[in-house]
């Protein structure tokens, strides 16, 4: 694969596993093992089995017509909102416990923001009755509450990180901390396509299932397997990945990635990563993260508690720079009002974080030909009280 | 050779090392604090540059460095603080710190600036051996610095060696896996850990770290290795309102 990783678990200069040496035998065993296991024939039969009949896969593609009349071409959502657990994070989640079960590993830790994540990873473990910690920063279990206590009903002891800025990357750093104290028996299933090497590379391939099945099925209802756009919202970027996956080597495919834009790219509130960040290193992957002058990593905002990270996973930061995806942004309130739109024209409710990619859909002239895939990478019942707020219902 | 190396040649045993967070308590505390490390006794000394995401760090040192932060500290600030150091400290300085900052003010900038000063050495937990080795280390070597490396209970043979032969002053041998700011581990799997490290007769000095925080677990470590060092308990100290003048009694109540 062209644009893949290679064997120094690097994306061009991105990439790699900067990590301190009390994380390299974990990090070490998985490198070794995580293609040996997942190319394994029992392995790709219990998650093919799981992703039918747990999951509920395949995602339809569904053929948004009212959306398609309004902005003049053939729309598709890739409907990840219908998943088990209401996103995208379940497709990562049930690849990783497999491959923890494998590993012979007996706890599972994960950090969440806006807690879909961890309700994916809460869920996995109770189906395999695996113990389940998951670290989230206190300021997101405040707004995130539902999603704790779906966290805490499925078996899941949630623990709170109280350090930095008590978010997101806070609890990513807790959760390391927790992995270090912990070598030998706990798995870390990390949400989305970032982290140190294979972490990037692991996920994106068990997100990889969102684009082998829109291949599938476009050409099912399209006659062609490709598009012309491919869109998706990005934080970490693992639905983005996903989505993105199988269209890489097909150069004619343009790939739109949506960053969170906040109150505006140059308000001073805002996730919109290639804009304003830089090279570094960031939870063990060199990438683009924001940060201060002086290295220090900037906490970003979004009303998307999913999209509020500082960083990018490293493909993205390699697919940015080489100009293979374009990488565009959407403020809060464009994103709201896309929301509504689709929840009016279609019936569908949109995840916050989804609802970005759908509003770039205004910002681009298309052909009346044109085929456009996006995906919908969650539904947005958690999102409700947002949404409700915003627009005072 | 640098002082580091200096010292390992001429004292072999009982090293103490204290660490400590630049700009914390205070922003302008860095260098009165080492020049009363020097004083009371400590053999070498980590400056730790503090990192908004500091993983391998526990509670007590990550609230030093938020406050430090907070302070103001930058690698720009640190350098020009240090840049008279040597004129009051003459024991051997490591930095210590996570590798973002120093990507970003440029490694050969860093080591180049490092030097100047008067460092002797490097600790970056989360740089890799083989961006380290492949990227970095002419940097290093053209500055007379040393990379110091971490070992933990779990690192193999083949790669302890492989540590060993990219050491040039001392190998920093983590009592557990752990954050900083633990306990030290003194059960049987710990000693054995030890000694099958010293039975490895590696060529470089070993310091432990992580968990020291006491004369007890101090004694302990140096059966083991040629010295140890002091991280949490002594950053705790600096929060108290007069910790410059506790630092004697905390150096004696470890090594005396």
């Amino acid at each position: 694969m062209k644009y893949g990783v290679n064997d120094l678990g690097y994306y061009g200069d991105f990439g790699g596993a900067y990590i301190p040496e009390m994380l390299y035998p974990n990090v070490e065993e998985l490198r070794q093992q995580y293609l040996t296991i997942i190319e394994d024939p029992a392995f790709k039969a219990e998650f093919d089995d799981l992703m039918k009949n747990y999951v509920g896969r395949p995602s339809p593609l569904y053929h948004a017509k009212r959306y398609s009349e309004k902005y003049g071409a053939n729309i598709f959502f890739k409907r990840e909102d219908l998943n088990h657990t209401g996103s995208h994070k379940i497709n990562n989640a049930i690849g990783q416990i497999l491959l923890a079960k494998r590993l012979g590993k007996h706890r599972i830790i994960a950090e969440t923001g806006a807690g879909q994540h961890g309700v994916a990873t809460a869920t996995v473990c109770a189906l395999m009755g695996i113990e389940c910690i998951v670290y989230m920063g206190e300021i997101d279990m405040q707004r995130q509450a539902p999603n704790v206590s779906r966290m805490k009903m499925l078996g899941a002891k949630v623990i709170p990180a109280t350090s930095g800025s008590k978010t997101l990357k806070d609890a990513t750093n807790e959760a390391l901390r927790d992995w270090i104290a912990n070598p030998v028996d706990t798995h870390y299933i990390i949400g989305s396509v970032v982290g140190p090497y294979p972490y990037p590379d692991m996920v994106a391939r068990f997100q990889s299932i969102i684009s082998s099945e829109t291949k599938k099925q476009l050409l099912e209802k399209t006659g062609n397997e490709l598009p012309q756009y491919v869109m998706a919202c990005v934080g970490g970027g693992s639905n983005a990945m996903g989505m993105f996956y199988h269209f890489l080597d097909d150069e004619n495919v343009k790939l739109v990635a949506v960053e969170a834009a906040g109150k505006g790219v140059d308000s001073g509130h805002s996730a919109a990563t290639t804009f304003l960040g830089r090279e570094g290193v960031l939870h063990g992957s060199r990438t683009i993260l924001m940060q201060t002058d002086d290295g220090q990593v900037i906490e970003p905002y979004s009303i998307s508690a999913g999209l509020d990270y500082p960083g990018i996973g490293p493909q993205h930061a390699y697919l940015y720079k080489i100009n293979r995806a374009q990488y565009v942004s959407i403020t809060d309130d464009e994103a709201l009002q896309a929301g509504l739109l689709c929840s009016q024209l279609e019936g569908i409710i949109p995840a916050i974080e989804t609802a970005h990619a759908l509003a770039y859909l205004e910002k681009i002239q298309f052909k009346k030909d044109d085929n456009v895939v996006i995906c919908i990478s969650g539904r947005g019942d958690k999102d409700l009280d947002t949404y409700i707020k915003y627009f005072g219902f | 050779m640098n002082r580091l190396q200096n010292l390992f040649k001429n004292k072999t045993n009982n090293l103490l090392s204290i660490y400590f967070t630049a700009g914390y308590p205070e922003l302008n505390s860095t260098v009165a604090i080492a020049e009363a490390l020097e004083k009371s006794g400590a053999d070498f000394l980590e400056i730790g540059f503090p990192y908004s995401d500091p993983v391998a760090d526990g509670p007590t040192i990550q609230h030093s460095s938020e406050i430090a932060l907070e302070n103001g500290m930058t690698l720009h600030v640190l350098f020009e603080q240090l840049k008279d150091l040597r004129k009051t400290v003459s024991i051997p300085i490591l930095l210590m710190g996570y590798v973002n900052p120093i990507v970003q003010y440029g490694v050969e900038s860093f080591c180049k600036k490092a030097a100047e000063v008067g460092v002797d050495g490097v600790i970056v937990p989360d740089l890799p051996m083989y961006e380290y080795e492949a990227l970095y280390s002419k940097y290093f070597i053209d500055n007379n610095l040393s990379n110091i490396f971490l070992v933990t209970p779990q690192t193999t043979e083949d790669r302890i060696r492989k540590i060993d032969e990219l050491s040039n002053s001392f190998i920093y041998l983590l009592s557990s896996s752990s954050i900083t700011g633990g306990s030290l581990d003194v059960s049987t799997g710990i000693e054995d850990y030890y000694k099958r490290i010293k039975a490895m007769q590696l060529k470089n000095p070993m310091i432990i770290g992580f968990g020291i925080s006491n004369k007890t677990n101090f004694d302990k470590a140096c059966e083991y290795a040629n010295g140890a060092i002091v991280g949490s308990a002594f950053v705790k100290l600096l929060q108290d309102e007069d910790y410059l003048s506790k630092i004697p009694a905390f150096i004696k109540s470890i090594k005396s």
